[in-house]
């Protein structure tokens, strides 16, 4: 296996992703117009001093969680059964080539959702502090911690299945993580909810990105246990062909 | 020298033995055809040789590798068709084509393999806007990309139009007389006709039968000849010292080797008769007729074929 696989590999990966409506909607649509609809309207109130505060990182974990997780697994599910995974199984192109394949196009789409999100939130007036450093830190993990999510399911569901219960979860993940409004909305549950990985993101996105505080250890910690518990799980149960 | 030895094989698959001590061999520049009804154990095998599936017992080589454990040394050498899917639906031709030519190290050139398989004219159409028949035959290009030396096409032809299927045969012909090895799955006793050098007839997860479609073909000492319904055969047999049977109204069968004399006789026969002769075949059966043989007479579970001797060139 060359360079020039990985490469070829991860460029129609990437063509796949931006070339089709429906995952384009997932990936752009929905994260660009959540931002600007939630933070110039008082749909939501976010006790911060600016809407596009809370929204600008809100819409970085959402386009994460949309990229390494939703899309990942509609992919990967329906390669799976239309007998993709099978055949690729006979070529050259090794699984480890096909992962990081599927790696370098998960990071490349989020860069660049990364670009337009910060630029339209930098159009609405935001200022992000100086927290990159631990913000970049906290969406690898939170990136590898869905993509093992989406693995899960796409190579133990029908493609069908995945499609539902991906976006099933991607659906409850906005309502009790702390992207869409505060976590302290929640109440009792908010305590539950910070031991999901969507929850553990917007908490460090937040803090690192819009108030300048330190990221809460307790969110390094749930990010880090998922990072590594949702690939194992993934690599232990995946199989490359339904039957 | 064998391209693919399958010894000894059984497969189980979802606890049920689907393949049961099948032995064959496969070689360079020969269609071996693995012929046989639905649930005959075709895909398994194939698959086997792929290395998706793990013997029970019994091994599989392909070009002298084990497919399971030398994957990354055989699959540069293999060309794969499997029974369905296997290709991105919302990818085209040439980008499916380019795609998988880059995971070769000396691929054939997308156009080329385009004109090949007749794909140009659309080139740049998703595979999902294509016919049935215009999948597989990309299937079978991404199968060719990486100038195989072993090619697997689990029934390369099902379900593809008239056109499509010359396309498809005229393309494994060309590859045979390359030198490249084909194992080739059908149930379609026609496909197993036109293109086998090397067939191998499967029953029940186990080989019925092994040879040239010639010598599977011969050695059967009979004359058949379809005429009236009704004729007196105890005259014809008397005069011909043979048993002779209508089997289906018309269709009559004289038990005795198709010498000149004998069919002399018959032809004589009918001639003073003044009986049209609408078909006579002495000696090479039709496929059918052994297929049918070897695989619904349950009374015969096996016939015994002499194994192949010699290569038929066409």
């Amino acid at each position: 296996m060359s360079a020039g696989a990985l490469f070829a590999q991860s460029r129609e990966e990437i063509r796949m992703t931006l070339e089709q409506g429906e995952r384009l909607l997932l990936t752009f649509i929905i994260p660009i117009l959540g931002l600007i609809l939630f933070s110039q309207t008082s749909i939501v109130s976010t006790g911060t001093s600016s809407r596009v505060e809370f929204f600008a990182p809100s819409a970085l974990a959402l386009a994460v969680m949309s990229t390494a997780m939703v899309n990942l697994a509609v992919a990967t599910g329906f390669e799976r059964s239309w007998g993709v995974l099978k055949r690729l199984g006979t070529t050259p192109l090794s699984p480890v080539a096909l992962l990081a394949a599927k790696a370098v196009a998960v990071i490349v789409v989020e860069v660049v959702q990364t670009v337009v999100l910060l630029g339209i939130a930098f159009g609405l007036g935001w200022r992000p502090h100086a927290g990159a450093g631990a913000a970049v830190a906290a969406a690898l993990l939170a990136t590898m911690a869905f993509a093992g999510l989406g693995f899960l399911m796409a190579g133990t569901l029908r493609a069908e299945a995945t499609l539902a219960v991906a976006n099933g979860l991607y659906v409850v993940f906005l309502g009790i993580s702390g992207i869409m409004f505060p976590l302290s909305r929640l109440g009792g549950f908010a305590d539950l909810a910070r031991l999901l990985p969507p929850t553990a993101l917007a908490d460090a996105l937040h803090p690192a990105l819009g108030t300048g505080q330190g990221v809460p250890a307790e969110a390094w910690i749930v990010l880090a246990a998922w990072a590594v518990v949702a690939p194992a799980l993934a690599a232990w149960r995946f199989r490359f062909a339904t039957e | 020298m064998e391209s693919i030895a399958v010894s000894q094989l059984s497969v189980r698959r979802r606890d049920v033995l689907a393949v049961d001590s099948v032995s064959f061999v496969a070689r360079a520049g020969e269609v071996t055809v693995l012929l046989g009804p639905n649930g005959a154990g075709k895909t398994t095998t194939v698959e086997t040789l792929e290395g998706y599936l793990r013997p029970e017992q019994g091994s599989v080589r392909v070009l002298g590798l084990d497919p399971l454990h030398q994957r990354s040394e055989l699959t540069p050498m293999l060309g794969v068709m499997l029974q369905e899917g296997g290709i991105y639906p919302p990818m085209a031709p040439a980008r499916a084509i380019s795609l998988f030519a880059s995971y070769y190290a000396d691929p054939l050139s997308v156009d080329e393999l385009l004109g090949i398989v007749g794909l140009n004219e659309v080139a740049g159409v998703p595979a999902k806007r294509l016919s049935g028949g215009q999948r597989r035959r990309l299937a079978l290009a991404l199968a060719l990309v990486g100038r195989p030396r072993v090619v697997f096409l689990d029934e390369p032809t099902a379900g593809v139009d008239p056109e499509g299927r010359l396309a498809i045969r005229a393309v494994i012909e060309r590859l045979r007389d390359q030198g490249v090895c084909i194992l080739l799955t059908t149930h379609e006793l026609e496909e197993a006709e036109r293109l086998a050098d090397h067939l191998v007839l499967l029953r029940a997860g186990a080989v019925v039968a092994d040879g040239t479609p010639a010598e599977l073909l011969a050695g059967a000492d009979e004359i058949r000849f379809v005429a009236a319904v009704g004729l007196p055969t105890e005259e014809l047999a008397a005069r011909l010292s043979a048993v002779v049977r209508e089997e289906r109204p018309g269709e009559y069968r004289v038990a005795r080797k198709p010498d000149p004399a004998a069919l002399a006789g018959v032809t004589g026969w009918l001639a003073e008769r003044g009986v049209a002769l609408d078909e006579l075949r002495g000696g090479r059966r039709r496929l059918e007729e052994v297929f049918l043989e070897l695989l619904v007479d349950e009374a015969q579970p096996r016939a015994e074929v002499p194994g192949r001797r010699e290569r038929r060139r066409r």
